[in-house]
């Protein structure tokens, strides 16, 4: 049926400066029938990966997100429409010959249990026919880059390792050949949670290296929002829900579908998608000890707080002045409060509310990398910044100052 | 039965001359001296025996893995194949090889013919279960990096069956090495000649007992063998 591939072949041949950049992928219309089946598997898909993007299909089961990713390197064969891979129809090429520059990983990874690590990492490699220096090298390379050691693993049998280590090997096995597009099908479901973490973590640290096209199947709503550049939410009947960046996903919903599947708790979610400098924070008037009080004023009128925060030479925040502090003619150090919770500009908005909280306090000044005042988190910026009535109704509590 | 195998059999008496026998041989007893002077006498019976239980064994392993094989590219073969083969099965050896007289006239080949049939359904089953047994998720990952059709019938599920598949292949040895025992029947040699031309002598049937044990254990150590030479990654995930 298919042409076997034998060494020095046309695949051969070419093998040499492949892959590395990422290509574009395209859903046209795409659609999978069923014959027998009244509705279509996938319906009508179309949404644009663009090259080094990961793209994650998500939805409830039988929503045909597995679908639409087989039909990529034609494991399942489209029935209308089209997918462009760099601007090819994936229609025109041989499936085993598709297959082969498309890196695969799958749930239970499907490492061949009768080789070794090293011969399963060789798999594609030795179908487009490399030489054995050339695959040697590159299997001690990939096994490096996904962690592993080459020395203690290379002669391995899969059964001999653990379920990380073997998820491990599955992506070094799919990027052997450094494919431009990736397909990802719950890569990480069969993974204890705290492992999970690690090799989401692990994977999105060597995406930003690698910077492949990835299409990324998965069920879970938590994952997709933290590995998807954007996410094709999926329902039931295979038709896309909506097809956005996570942040917009949460904030705007296209319909009650996407409503419910991201789930009540979405403005907590979009918390985790953000970081204190993507927002605008509330001004803050500055002062030092010693300062004139006069000019302290000034600035308080301009400022969004009433009250002043007392910095130090590098103006970093030491604490909040009282009024009494204001009385005389220059500035003196009576504290109302410790500046506490202090926040950086790159904390995730989630962690930033967390300390908020913990403190039981309103708002916290914030600093640059070098400790340097730039402005004040408070919750009501956070509140803003999700849109969610719930988070406005906790801001506009009575205020507990600190 | 002894009446018509008798009259088929033809053979007997060349084990010893019971004329004049006395002591143990002539009670019809466990003689160790007489076995010791006599074991001469069963090398021949011996060495046919090895013929007409390996040379059906490996033609029923040729013919087997082809039609598993087959039948794993074109599944709707599966039943009846099985059908087909279990029913050669079920037929009595001792009726196949009499039916198979007029066919393949007396001797090993009628031996030969029948003992292939019997090994073709353990075989088979044995092909079919063990390819059936491949992990899908290996099939699916050899599919989605590449692999023809071909490659992965020989890189992957081949050998991931070879356990499975060797596994028919001892029992159909062992299976036959006893089968062959009544190959007489039909004109063939090996040891059931010695066994029914002297079957009251218990010295006579401990030797050949033996030998038929030995032989099937012979067999079977042999694939078991190999299976450990060429599937090293079964011990490793014992180990």
């Amino acid at each position: 049926m298919d042409a076997v591939v034998a060494p020095g072949s046309i695949d051969g041949v070419q093998a040499g400066p492949e892959g590395s950049s990422a290509e574009p992928l395209e859903f046209r219309d795409a659609t999978k029938r069923y014959p027998g089946s009244p509705t279509p598997a996938v319906d009508g898909l179309t949404l644009e990966v663009a090259a080094g993007e990961i793209c994650v299909l998500v939805g409830p089961s039988g929503c045909g997100k597995t679908t639409a990713m087989r039909m990529v390197n034609r494991m399942i064969d489209i029935t209308s429409g089209d997918i462009l891979l760099g601007g090819r129809s994936v229609k025109d090429r041989k499936p085993a010959e598709l297959r082969r520059h498309i890196g695969y990983v799958i749930q239970q990874i499907g490492l061949f249990p009768h080789r070794t690590i090293a011969d399963n990492v060789a798999t594609v490699p030795k179908l487009l026919g490399w030489d054995k220096r050339r695959i040697v090298e590159r299997v001690d390379e990939l096994l490096e880059l996904v962690g592993l050691d080459p020395h203690e693993m290379r002669d391995r049998y899969p059964s001999q390792l653990s379920g990380g280590q073997r998820q491990r090997v599955g992506v070094a096995r799919a990027l052997a050949v450094d494919p431009p597009v990736m397909l990802m099908d719950e890569p990480f479901g069969a993974i204890d949670p705290i492992n999970r973490e690690r090799l989401q973590n692990e994977f999105l640290r060597l995406q930003a290296e690698l910077r492949k096209t990835i299409i990324f199947v998965t069920h879970d709503i938590d994952e997709a929002i933290k590995m998807g550049d954007r996410i094709a939410i999926m329902q039931t009947g295979g038709r896309l829900a909506q097809y956005a960046p996570p942040a917009e996903l949460l904030m705007a919903p296209a319909n009650e579908f996407v409503e419910d599947f991201v789930g009540a708790d979405r403005a907590l979610k979009r918390l985790a998608l953000q970081r204190v400098r993507d927002i605008d924070l509330w001004t803050v008037a500055t002062c030092r000890v010693g300062e004139p009080v006069a000019e302290v004023r000034v600035r308080l009128e301009d400022a969004d707080l009433d009250f002043p925060l007392l910095v130090d030479e590098q103006h970093r925040p030491i604490g909040w002045l009282s009024e009494r502090a204001l009385t005389g003619e220059r500035v003196r150090e009576e504290l109302r409060s410790r500046a506490d919770p202090i926040v950086e500009l790159d904390d995730i908005l989630r962690d930033a509310l967390s300390d908020l909280l913990a403190r039981d306090s309103m708002y916290g000044p914030v600093v640059d990398a070098d400790g340097r005042t730039v402005g004040v988190l408070s919750i009501q910026v956070i509140s803003h910044a999700v849109g969610g009535r719930g988070a406005a109704e906790v801001a506009s509590a009575p205020d507990r100052a600190p | 039965m002894s009446l018509p195998l008798a009259i088929i059999a033809q053979g007997g008496g060349f084990v010893r001359s019971r004329a004049g026998e006395t002591g143990c041989p002539g009670n019809d007893g466990i003689c160790l001296n007489w076995i010791l002077d006599h074991l001469d006498r069963y090398q021949t019976p011996f060495i046919e025996h090895v013929y007409i239980s390996v040379v059906p064994v490996a033609i029923g392993f040729a013919i087997a893995l082809s039609l598993g094989l087959l039948a794993h590219r074109l599944r709707w073969l599966i039943t009846p194949l099985t059908g087909l083969t279990s029913a050669l099965y079920t037929v009595p050896s001792i009726a196949a090889f009499l039916l198979l007289l007029p066919v393949t006239g007396r001797g090993n080949d009628t031996a030969i013919v029948a003992l292939t049939a019997y090994t073709l359904v353990i075989i088979f089953r044995n092909v079919i279960t063990g390819l059936a047994g491949v992990p899908k998720d290996s099939i699916d990952a050899a599919r989605g990096m590449g692999l023809t059709s071909r490659q992965l019938l020989f890189g992957v599920e081949l050998p991931l069956a070879l356990p499975e598949i060797l596994a028919g292949l001892r029992i159909a040895a062992a299976t036959t090495v006893g089968l062959a025992a009544f190959a007489y029947l039909a004109g063939a040699g090996g040891l059931g000649r010695n066994i029914d031309s002297n079957i009251t002598f218990k010295g006579n049937v401990l030797v050949c007992g033996v030998l038929l044990t030995l032989l099937a254990a012979a067999l079977d150590l042999t694939v078991l063998t190999f299976q450990r030479f060429v599937t090293p990654w079964r011990r490793a995930a014992s180990s």
